[in-house]
């Protein structure tokens, strides 16, 4: 993945600084709660939710089960209908190929619409390498690009960002990037998205390459859909002459017919609308309406690695929603950042160690970046059993075992820093494999329980840095059960 | 109906008056519980770490213990969890890893027995009123393996509601983790702490003086975080509520 | 070896260990969803089209045929608008009640050209319900996708009940995938400032919809 990211801290001491910036809590906060209370409603007016969620899993589990099939239909449905089709095992690949088809027409730019697969793999620096600015049109990734930050978020990656603070970026940066933020500019959302309007017209209307990425592709049709908001993914996708898709290979689906749910849930979902303002549908190219050039680069990038795992395989489900960012406890107070991926959140957590693998200190740490609530899975449109992947990486990053990278089977070693936590696991597994033994410990502890303190030195800081601890009673509940035959005898 | 007590690990160690809530609320609702003494722990803290090998034991531990019972009841929605969600499941990674059905088969008489204790009150005895009084103002916190794993939806409000004496107030943001966890407490200790701090400031504005839930580890987590920013709260678990009587209540 | 061969390799290698499934797709997928939320009469569907449509902020008039250009010319009016983009198809009458430049769809036009139109006026394919959207094709009286994009101000005629669906689902069955479409619920609008609708972006920024009785 792109490499912004390269030696990311791991997760809990990523989240730190988030977790004692009061702005960006409150942010993250406000933004997340709002976004929280409209869902629930937006989904609350479906009465078949439950079964829209259960068939856009079938869906997607039945297309990764026969990907092979579906990839195959797609090219051949796509290359009928005028388009042009390429592979790219990894990044690198696919930004060699775009590279590629953008010097070959001849231009130095190109206006993208919001793409988690180009972010993923870093196309906008690669790029940049090669003499081609690329222009984000996105309104957030706007904002990110212009502020040179990082994305925080999959559907709003600056909603670390307050309306204030939007207002500030603009000002400064606009100018150097085309035309300046307007005279007066306040923090009101609507004067932002003015100055955004006008800022990015001109790079619509002269652009000669698009960039888009995919929601979904139709094996049956060759058809491509982008959900978006603004207009700037139209502007994207009908003015230039030549359109550039990078998709990820798990956005196939097999029928036109398929889009019917998932046109119900994502936009539920994602911004809590009924409906989002606009999506656009196309099928390879089409006669005098839109790009005369379309290409579509079909990219791996580590899918196929987590498609070779029987738990982990349920993430390449993902539409790339967001709900489970938003209802994420742990993500609302640690910011997006702190994932260390274009994939943050709950998605993130399970996505990113499988797209890149557990060796890095931040992809061993994320599996462990949850409280294991269950909130991500109960909102999650198609159903993707979060908590258990997360447990079933915590295992692979602390007991290591059989995995697949880049294609190739390999047997992990247990990561490096978990032979404390691992000896203690054993221990306390030989101990509750002895009840007796449980129960000198125990006893051990009511003895000395007026020794105890209430906070701990070393390590149990982790705890008691913010909590008491609790006080130990004076006899375990079994000596109790025992010494009063389960209160027969009126003891209490 | 032979009725056992999975009191857990934790409460057997620091809870014990939990347990002693728990034997003499079903005792005046007419059951006879029995409290196996080779019960040690169900394996949840190994198996959400990332040691399933390491729990698979004490999974068959647990399943060996309770195996005679017509019904397991435990003052615990994630252990309750563990048992009834988790442990098909490592009957099933086994199976997968081509060791056969014989781990699932040793866990699945435990399964459908197991009843977390509003479950067990509310579902198996059918009652709401279970004749407590409990005179104070009182917030609930469901915890997430409850709500969300087990599905206890309001059978604990219903049981509250019916206690004498108690007032019930809503909990803002009620259906938000409080940050525990397990050993997420210890290794993303920050953002833990930051989410019991708002848990227990959501408490805090209800006025109630005590916080009620079914799980004591969270209950653990939410008080220590309570002691230490000094509130006048307390953690209370639910079944201590339950059992709490008129004469009490008095003294 | 290529890229495609390796990604269809490395796809099959991990499929290995998946039992197989030869059940034809219709099968393999249950579909118990609703095709469509409750039932209504063709006169209900139409208003609740309406009411999804201005809850989106778009602006719903309805009329009938022999209102039709002079509610035209009026809205055009209002909005002071001097030239219109004329899709191919259009009917004729429904600008007779207008003087504005008539600027037809062409292949030809750049796209600074299109942004120097004031309005657009188009028909559509379907227009859906529950969620408040209306659905171009390119069809006649559509044009082609651009022109209902780059002018800030788009009117789109639907004919009712006739256009009107009840569904999503009940509208993909009378669209074809091999044309180009845009679905439209609403002007432009973004989420992107705290996560909070704000309306009025890139696309059109003032969305007038008649409904056409």
């Amino acid at each position: 993945m792109s490499g912004t990211f390269v030696g990311m801290p791991a997760f809990p001491v990523a989240a730190r600084e988030a977790v004692h910036d009061a702005t960006l809590r409150g942010n993250l906060r406000h933004a997340t709660h709002t976004i929280r209370a409209k869902r629930a409603r937006a989904v609350g007016e479906l009465s078949d939710w439950a079964r829209l969620r259960e068939a856009g899993r079938r869906i997607k589990d039945h297309t990764l089960r026969h990907l092979d099939r579906y990839l195959v239909q797609l090219e051949e449905s796509v290359t009928a209908a005028g388009g042009t089709v390429h592979w790219a095992a990894d990044a690198a690949e696919a930004n060699r190929i775009v590279t590629a088809l953008v010097k070959a027409t001849g231009e130095s730019e190109v206006v993208k619409v919001k793409s988690m697969a180009t972010q993923e793999i870093g196309l906008n620096e690669a790029l940049e390498a090669e003499g081609v600015r690329a222009y984000e049109t996105d309104l957030a990734e706007l904002i990110v690009q212009l502020g040179k930050d990082r994305p925080s978020h999959i559907l709003v990656p600056a909603i670390h960002r307050n309306r204030g603070e939007i207002r500030d970026v603009f000002v400064r940066e606009m100018g150097a990037w085309g035309r300046p933020a307007p005279e007066g500019l306040t923090d009101a959302p609507a004067e932002l998205a003015e100055a955004a309007r006008l800022h990015l017209r001109e790079k619509f209307l002269r652009a000669k390459v698009g960039v888009c990425g995919a929601n979904f592709m139709v094996a049956e049709t060759g058809t491509l859909v982008v959900v978006e908001s603004e207009g700037n993914g139209r502007m994207c996708l009908t003015l230039p002459e030549t359109l550039i898709a990078v998709a990820g290979i798990e956005k196939v689906v097999p029928s036109w017919r398929d889009l019917e749910v998932f046109l119900q849930t994502l936009p539920r979902s994602s911004t809590a609308e009924r409906m989002n303002p606009y999506t656009s549908t196309w099928t390879g190219t089409a006669d005098e309406d839109g790009p005369r050039a379309f290409h579509l680069v079909l990219l791996d990038n580590g899918r196929t690695d987590a498609l070779a795992d029987r738990v982990g395989r349920q993430a390449l489900r993902c539409i790339r929603c967001s709900a489970c960012l938003n209802v994420c406890p742990v993500y609302e107070r640690a910011g997006g950042h702190a994932y260390g991926s274009v994939y943050p959140g709950p998605i993130g957590a399970v996505l990113s160690p499988q797209l890149r693998g557990t060796a890095s200190e931040i992809d061993a740490s994320l599996p462990y970046a949850s409280s294991l609530c269950g909130a991500c899975y109960e909102v999650c449109p198609v159903a993707i059993d979060i908590p258990e992947v997360l447990v079933h990486l915590r295992e692979r990053v602390a007991q290591g075992g059989p995995a697949v990278r880049e294609g190739n089977r390999v047997v992990l070693r247990p990561a490096r820093g978990h032979a404390a936590e691992r000896a203690a696991m054993r221990a306390a597994g030989w101990v509750f494999a002895r009840p007796r033994a449980l129960r000198a410990g125990q006893r051990l502890a009511s003895r000395t329980r007026r020794l105890h303190p209430r906070t701990l030195p070393g390590p149990g800081r982790a705890w008691s840095g913010a909590r008491d601890l609790p006080a130990v009673p004076v006899e375990p509940f079994r000596d109790w059960w025992q010494r009063t035959r389960g209160g027969k005898d009126g003891g209490r | 109906m032979r009725v056992a007590l999975f009191l857990t690990c934790v409460n057997d160690t620091l809870y014990p008056d939990t347990g002693r809530a728990v034997v003499a609320l079903l005792s005046r609702l007419g059951v006879d519980v029995d409290f196996p003494m080779g019960q040690t722990c169900c394996g949840q803290a190994h198996y959400n770490t990332g040691y399933r090998h390491e729990a698979e034991p004490l999974a068959r531990h647990f399943a060996d213990v309770f195996r005679g019972y017509d019904a397991i009841v435990t003052p615990s929605g994630s252990c309750g969890a563990m048992v009834r969600e988790l442990y098909p499941r490592m009957g099933e990674r086994a199976r997968a890893e081509g060791r056969g059905d014989s781990l699932a088969a040793a866990l699945a008489p435990v399964v459908h027995r197991t009843y977390e204790l509003t479950e067990f009150l509310v579902d198996v005895l059918g009652v709401t009123d279970v004749g407590a009084c409990y005179p104070h103002r009182v917030t609930y916190h469901p915890t997430c393996h409850g709500l969300r794993g087990l599905g206890l939806g309001d059978r604990p409000r219903r049981l509250l509601e019916a206690v004498r004496g108690l007032e019930l107030v809503e909990l803002p943001g009620a259906d938000e983790c409080c940050g525990f966890g397990g050993t997420f407490a210890l290794k993303n200790a920050e953002v833990s702490a930051a989410m019991g701090a708002d848990k227990v400031r959501n408490a805090e504005s209800t006025g109630a003086e005590v916080l009620c839930a079914a799980d004591n580890s969270c209950l653990m987590h939410i008080g220590g975080t309570m002691s230490r920013l000094r509130t006048g709260m307390r953690p209370v678990h639910i079944a201590e509520i339950l059992a709490s009587t008129q004469e009490e209540a008095a003294a | 070896m290529s890229d495609r061969e390796r990604v269809l390799g490395r796809v099959r290698r991990a499929l290995a260990d998946v039992t197989p499934d030869d059940r034809p797709y219709e099968a393999a997928v249950e579909r118990d969803y609703l095709r469509e939320h409750g039932e209504r009469t063709a006169e209900r569907t139409v208003e609740l089209l309406a009411e999804n449509l201005a809850d989106y902020r778009a602006i719903v008039h309805r009329c009938g045929r022999a209102e039709l250009p002079s509610l035209i010319g009026r809205l055009l009016a209002g909005r002071e608008a001097g030239s219109v983009l004329v899709p191919p198809g259009l009917e004729p009458g429904w600008l007779a009640g207008t003087d504005a430049v008539r600027v037809p769809d062409r292949a030809g036009s750049t796209p600074h050209e299109l942004d120097r139109v004031d309005s657009v006026v188009t028909g559509c394919a379907v227009a859906i319900a529950e969620t408040g959207t209306i659905v171009l094709d390119g069809g006649p009286g559509q044009g082609r996708r651009r022109i209902s994009l780059v002018p800030d101000h788009h009117i789109c005629v639907v004919r009712v009940p006739g256009q009107v669906v009840s569904s999503v689902p009940r509208a993909l069955e009378r669209l074809d995938p091999a044309r180009p479409s845009t679905w439209i619920s609403g002007p432009s609008a973004t989420s992107d400032i705290e996560l909070d609708r704000v309306e009025g972006v890139h696309g059109p920024r003032t969305l007038e919809v008649i409904l056409l009785g």
